[in-house]
């Protein structure tokens, strides 16, 4: 590409903002391109031999030879604004400048063809189909209709100018479409234009057409918006099908066929973080009656589309990855109280079925919403579209863990304000009352008083559920702080949970509470009421200044930053605390200090566990449970769980009973991340239900049971039933780093078909992922995977059990990484692009600015259109199809390179002309190409 | 006092303790009054009268709550006492012939420390017997900070050990980012280092006067923190916090142990530091199985009766560990008090003058010995 630089057309000394690049248009089939300047000149350019026309740059003074003097009046005309080609006659070109001036140029006759004397400041323009009318769209947010009927070569005055928003002062209108349709009448469609006092800050796309107006009110801030409508140039009318809308967070589409515009269903491109994801869990292996019914419910929760012709316009290319082996399902919980599930079986990850919590309980919102809904103006007619939503109505509404047994379809969901839900997967819509119970884990402890959030109320009596998961069961935490750490065991019957003031064991079945503990340490009292429920409550104080703010002007572009993990918050509250506040420090300063039994938060519990093993003594095993604390605890408990009788799934209508059987003080005090039962062969044990339905291989209950407690600092494998270190690893005292996430993960053997063995995955602070033999805990390779500074997304990470992981890379897209070498998942689609005619040039492997995925140019094919290869090693849902947009290509690639030979346009000025593309305020650039994009993105 | 010889029962029984006295490989239980424990004469006695060895002098040494063996010998200064009201809940007792008595088994994490790899790793010749120099009564202190493997360091560098019980004194020192001078083959060179930043006043490492303000940071627990981050290097330091080892290039050079053999290469200026030029410097094994056990965790079982299982040593092991080692006085404690010798003399010109310096100890014991049963 690095062909030499033209001379320079330029008078020498020209500023050189002058000659920025403000807007493109492609010309010619794509073998010119003519290029708007902030100084007003419009150049042309060779795009094969990227070398500009030097004959053809018509600067402004040449445009002003044909204005009438009194237009003219020494001023100058400012930046070309838009550029636009005729559909059906190509040699004509519509130059839109700054000042408001709109010139139709011939380039056969070299000369202005008609002038439109406007005098309003310019943001865009569009020519109409037939070339008989131009709409320009101005900064006061009016927009005027010129026709180029007129005989004469001027035209003064526009045959309409409105402001649709008027009559008070209104924003720019930013962008303006013309859409002429076989039925008559026409589309407009614009950005912008809002009241400037009342919604100025609103993200609207409005759609007129004939008398009905549509104003589209997005939660996002607007990047660009197309029609998808006939490209042929022999077609009469534009005729659109659909409206696409690029937001900042999403991509929606309208359909334009269907009366009422209603948004199309996203087959994929589903926003992740509609609500900010709060926990994420993976289950592998979902038995595949559950998979179908998971889909099932979730079919029934988006009505399909009512026709054909409303399918989704888009092409994202072909996957050409193999269908997966089996499925998986990735768990997210979000800061609303959703519980999303996600197929993770391929390379995209698919919305199936959403689960919304908020339903059960009365929030202090739901009435102020009512109200403030009803209050609204018709006019103008907002519509909200889209599904993202950063704002929370009731922060106790978090899910803070998610636990989905896969054999019997019960899942338990916890949340911010202690709530711990049972729920049950339910083919058919049911009308039912949740039981409540609520179990106090202060246990009487004297001094504790609770400063924080309220409870949630549920709401009481029968409620209507729609088919999919229904609640079963309500166990509320006293204090009803936010849960740390939750397990189920649907065997028997048990859930137990835990949060920074201790833990508990409720018998969903009985509907009884089986065991409270509190693990707050007697000093901790200041430390627990103290500085986190202020820190809580000024969080909360913000929410609702947030809340205030967005009812007054119901949207904006401010999004409150929610710490992606309780976790999190807990560790910054312990590295504060660990520190006395009166000595004064410097920033860069670390305390040295062993950590004390009696540091803030050390109650907190971390890790909670199911196992059947030998706790007792040797000679029998029976069901234990778990639970790690943030000061090195572990307690260990026997349950007495009546067995259920032969063939029946539901234990007998007995108590269940639970004896603390050991606890453990962890001498180095660090918190307890995860604890583990390995069974004689060293194995984990298997998952409830697993063994007893032969979906695995039995445990092992013959061999010593050995039980491995992962902490921050190290790794300990004890021997069970008496408890006496066997192995260990201190990760912290070698290596410096701090486990953030273990999990115990089966590597199958590339070379032999049935060979695995099970390692311990972990995930350290420094973004380390490490592999550790069980139970010898040797190290056993370690990649360094997630950046140290992206704490986001280190708190994010979820392992699975085959040894894949997904972490967040940004709130909307998770990286999925492997460490295994037979279980990968690589994505392979390919992208049928029909280029525009010229060749392409060389280049054989364009990577993208975030490095992730790569565009594989094949060579060239023999029609000139070459198939693109794709892959990318991330499993984002949006990000291939955001890449593979051609308007992105465009800019992203070849729009560098085609810009980069100019000579009088630097480096810097092509990175202002991408960015000011992303940055959509200013989106000129991509309105010039965006008729070419329809052209290819028409299925 | 009566004997009674109620075997774990008695543990709950208010007002008395369960006293379980090991002497040889013998276990003995009884019971004392918590309120009224008595004298010591009559504890010692007691004890004596037990083990059925009347006419034995012994020393008596006690298990305290962080698992140190500490002696019991007198009732004025109150460790008889302190000895009955912290033994919960039940007192460990271990006794030893006075002939035979290890003193070097008293001190921090005796009990619980059968053998010392990172010691052993730092300086694989450790397990070499080494003379043991008593200058004064070991028995009745604690070491809280050593210099340890002067003869295997530059001298322009110092391996600092400090001792971590109990909560009684903090760590008490910070570190902080900073820039170091480094000889490389391209000349002088700025490299990024970690130096400590503060001293608590009244903190171990301030007490003990062998750390500074402005001291290099060039190793922690055998391990480099070159190209370590300030996070990590503080992290390494805390999950070593109870038994911490840092090599540092002291700010101030002038107290440097000069060593006989290169008195001349001792300049007082931080020159080359690689430690790697030094062979001895072995690599630290991260072995799963290293049976370091500088800490133990504190398991409980469902009786509820607090335990140290020190790393699922037997009891009678743990005692063996008090008794195996028959020549007491010589059996170094990874440089405990070895390495306050300034130079490692020929081993051959040593053993004279150690056992006349032997002598007057024991005598010294001896003496103390009598008043203690006095």
């Amino acid at each position: 590409m690095g062909s030499a630089s033209p001379p320079s057309p330029l008078p020498c000394g020209a500023p050189a903002s002058l000659t920025r690049v403000t807007v493109i248009l492609l010309l010619a089939a794509g073998t010119m391109a003519a290029l708007g300047t902030e100084g007003g000149s419009v150049f042309f350019l060779d795009v094969t031999t990227l070398t500009l026309l030097e004959g053809k740059t018509l600067s402004p003074d040449e445009v002003l030879r044909s204005v009438p003097d009194d237009y003219r009046c020494g001023k100058a005309l400012g930046p070309v604004e838009s550029l636009q080609g005729h559909l059906q006659d190509p040699a004509k070109i519509l130059i839109g400048y700054s000042r408001g001036l709109l010139v139709i140029w011939s380039q056969t006759s070299q000369c202005v063809d008609h002038v439109f004397l406007g005098n309003q400041q310019l943001e865009s323009l569009c020519w109409g189909r037939g070339g008989s009318t131009i709409i320009s769209s101005h900064s006061d947010g009016s927009y005027a209709i010129w026709s180029t009927d007129a005989g004469s070569p001027q035209t003064l005055q526009p045959t309409v100018a409105t402001t649709p928003y008027g009559p008070f002062p209104c924003k720019a209108i930013n962008k303006i479409l013309w859409r002429s349709c076989e039925l008559g009448g026409h589309y407009i469609i614009f950005s912008g234009g809002m009241p400037r006092a009342s919604y100025g800050d609103r993200h609207c796309v409005s759609v007129l057409r004939a008398e009905t107006l549509v104003t589209l009110d997005f939660t996002s801030r607007i990047i660009d918006f197309f029609t998808v409508h006939s490209m042929r140039p022999e077609d009469e009318f534009d005729d659109p099908q659909a409206l696409a809308v690029l937001l900042e967070e999403e991509l929606v589409m309208l359909d334009l066929l269907t009366p009422g515009w209603p948004a199309m269903p996203a087959p994929y491109l589903a926003p992740l973080h509609s609500s900010a994801i709060t926990c994420s869990a993976h289950v592998a292996n979902v038995p595949s009656k559950l998979w179908a019914r998971i889909v099932r419910a979730g079919e029934q929760q988006s009505p399909q589309p009512a026709s054909s012709a409303s399918s989704w316009p888009i092409t994202g290319g072909q996957n050409l990855a193999q269908e997966p082996l089996q499925r998986g399902l990735l768990l997210t919980g979000h800061e609303d109280g959703t519980v999303r599930f996600w197929d993770a079986s391929g390379v995209a990850l698919r919305p199936l079925y959403k689960l919304s919590t908020a339903d059960l309980f009365q929030t202090d919102c739901d009435h102020a919403d009512n109200l403030a809904q009803a209050a609204e103006d018709d006019w103008p007619p907002f519509r909200k579209v889209g599904c993202f939503d950063p704002y929370s109505d009731d922060p106790r509404l978090g899910v803070q863990k998610v636990v989905l047994c896969k054999y019997t379809a019960q899942m338990v969901v916890a949340g911010t304000a202690g709530q711990v839900l049972v729920l049950e997967l339910s083919d058919a819509p049911a009308e039912q009352a949740v039981s409540v119970a609520s179990v106090d884990l202060l246990q009487d402890r004297e001094g504790f008083t609770w400063k924080g959030h309220e409870r949630l109320n549920p709401r009481t009596g029968l409620l209507p559920w729609p088919a999919g998961f229904q609640p079963r069961m309500l166990v509320q935490c006293l204090p009803p702080a936010a849960v740390t750490a939750v397990t189920l065991h649907a065997e028997w019957s048990l859930v137990a949970f835990g949060t920074s003031h201790g833990f508990g064991l409720f018998d969903y079945q009985r509907k009884s509470a089986v065991l409270a503990r509190c693990t707050l340490h007697p000093n901790d009292s200041l430390a627990m009421e103290g500085p986190l429920s202020r820190v809580k409550s000024l969080k909360k104080s913000l929410r609702q200044s947030f809340r205030r703010i967005r009812k007054s002007r119901v949207s904006g572009k401010k999004r409150p930053t929610t710490a992606t993990s309780k976790l999190q918050e807990a560790n910054a509250q312990l590295v504060e605390q660990g520190c006395p506040h009166d000595v004064e420090m410097t920033p860069v300063q670390r305390r040295i200090e062993p950590r004390s039994a009696d540091d803030s938060l050390s109650g907190v519990v971390r890790c909670l566990y199911f196992a059947d093993t030998f706790l007792r003594d040797a000679a029998h095993h029976g069901p234990t449970m778990w639970a790690g604390t943030n000061s090195g605890s572990v307690f260990a408990y026997a349950l007495e769980v009546p067995a259920a009788a032969a063939g029946s799934e539901k234990r007998p209508e007995q108590v269940v009973e639970a004896v603390l059987g050991k606890e453990v003080q962890l001498m180095h005090r660090a918190p307890v991340v995860a604890i583990a039962v390995l069974d004689g062969r060293g194995r984990p044990l298997p998952e409830p239900y697993e063994a007893s339905r032969d979906l695995a291989q039995a445990p092992d209950m013959q061999g010593g049971h050995a039980v491995l407690i992962a902490s921050e600092e190290q790794f300990k494998v004890f021997t069970l039933p008496k408890v006496s270190a066997k192995t260990k690893f201190k990760l912290t005292a070698h290596e410096g780093c701090r486990v953030r996430k273990v999990a115990l993960a089966t590597f199958a053997s590339v070379a032999c078909e049935d060979y695995a063995e099970t390692c311990l995955a972990c995930l350290t602070n420094l973004g380390d992922v490490h592999v550790f033999s069980v139970p010898g805990l040797r190290p056993q390779v370690h990649y360094s995977c997630i950046r140290k500074e992206d704490i986001s997304g280190i708190a994010s990470c979820v392992f699975t059990r085959h040894g894949q992981g997904f972490y967040l890379i940004s709130p909307s897209e998770f990286e999925r990484f492997s460490l295994s070498a037979r279980n990968i998942t690589e994505p392979l689609c390919s992208l049928d692009i029909s280029w525009p005619s010229h060749k392409p040039r060389e280049s054989p492997k364009l990577s993208q600015a975030n490095g992730t995925p790569s565009i594989i140019l094949a060579p060239q094919s023999c029609e000139g259109s070459p198939s693109i290869t794709y892959r990318k090693q991330t499993d984002t849902t949006e990000l291939p199809e955001a890449t593979l947009s051609p308007t992105s290509v465009d800019l992203a690639t070849s729009g560098e390179t085609t810009l980069d030979t100019t000579g009088d346009v630097t480096v810097e000025d092509v990175k202002d002309f991408l960015s000011s593309s992303e940055e959509s305020e200013n989106r000129r650039n991509l309105v010039e190409d965006e008729d070419r994009s329809c052209a290819l993105l028409i299925t | 006092m009566n004997r009674s010889h109620r075997h774990g029962a008695s543990s709950g029984y208010l007002g008395t303790m369960e006293v379980k006295s090991k002497f040889g490989a013998e276990f003995r239980r009884f019971s004392l009054e918590r309120s009224k424990p008595g004298k010591f004469e009559e504890f010692y006695g007691l004890v004596q009268h037990v083990h059925k060895i009347p006419n034995v002098e012994v020393l008596v040494g006690y298990a305290d709550i962080h698992g140190d063996l500490l002696p019991i010998n007198n009732d004025d200064d109150d460790n008889y006492h302190k000895a009955v009201s912290t033994a919960s809940p039940l007192l460990r007792i271990f006794i030893q012939k006075k002939e035979e008595a290890d003193y070097s088994a008293f001190g921090t994490d005796t009990l619980i420390k059968k053998k010392t790899v990172l010691g052993n790793v730092l300086r694989p010749d450790n397990h070499r017997k080494k003379p043991h120099i008593v200058i004064s009564m070991p028995q009745d202190f604690r070491p809280v900070s050593s210099i340890i493997d002067v003869d295997i360091l530059p001298e322009t560098h110092r391996r600092v050990r400090l001792y971590k019980y109990g909560t009684e004194k903090p760590l008490g020192f910070y570190i902080r980012d900073g820039s170091s001078v480094r000889v490389t083959p391209h000349g002088l060179e700025k490299v990024p280092g970690i130096f400590i930043s503060r001293l608590v006043p009244g903190g171990l490492a301030q007490s003990t006067g062998l750390l500074a303000v402005n001291d290099e940071v060039l190793e922690v627990n055998g391990i480099e923190v070159s190209g370590k981050s300030l996070d990590q290097v503080t992290d390494m330091m805390i999950a070593n916090s109870r038994n911490l080892i840092i090599t540092v290039r002291p700010a101030n050079q002038r107290n440097n142990v000069v060593r006989n053999s290169r008195t001349s290469g001792s300049s007082g200026q931080p020159t080359d530091n690689s430690l790697v030029s030094y062979p001895q410097q072995a690599e630290p094994s991260f072995e799963p199985d290293d049976q370091d056990s500088d800490e133990d965790d504190i398991i409980i079982e469902d009786s509820g009766v607090r335990q140290q299982i020190p790393k699922a040593v037997s009891d009678a092991q743990s005692l063996e560990s008090l008794t195996q080692i028959e020549l007491s006085f010589e059996s170094g404690q990874n440089g405990f008090l070895s390495s306050a010798e300034a130079s490692p003399a020929p081993a051959a010109g040593r053993a004279s003058p150690e056992s006349e310096r032997r002598a007057p100890e024991q005598k010294l014991l001896e003496e103390d010995g009598t008043i203690i049963t006095l």
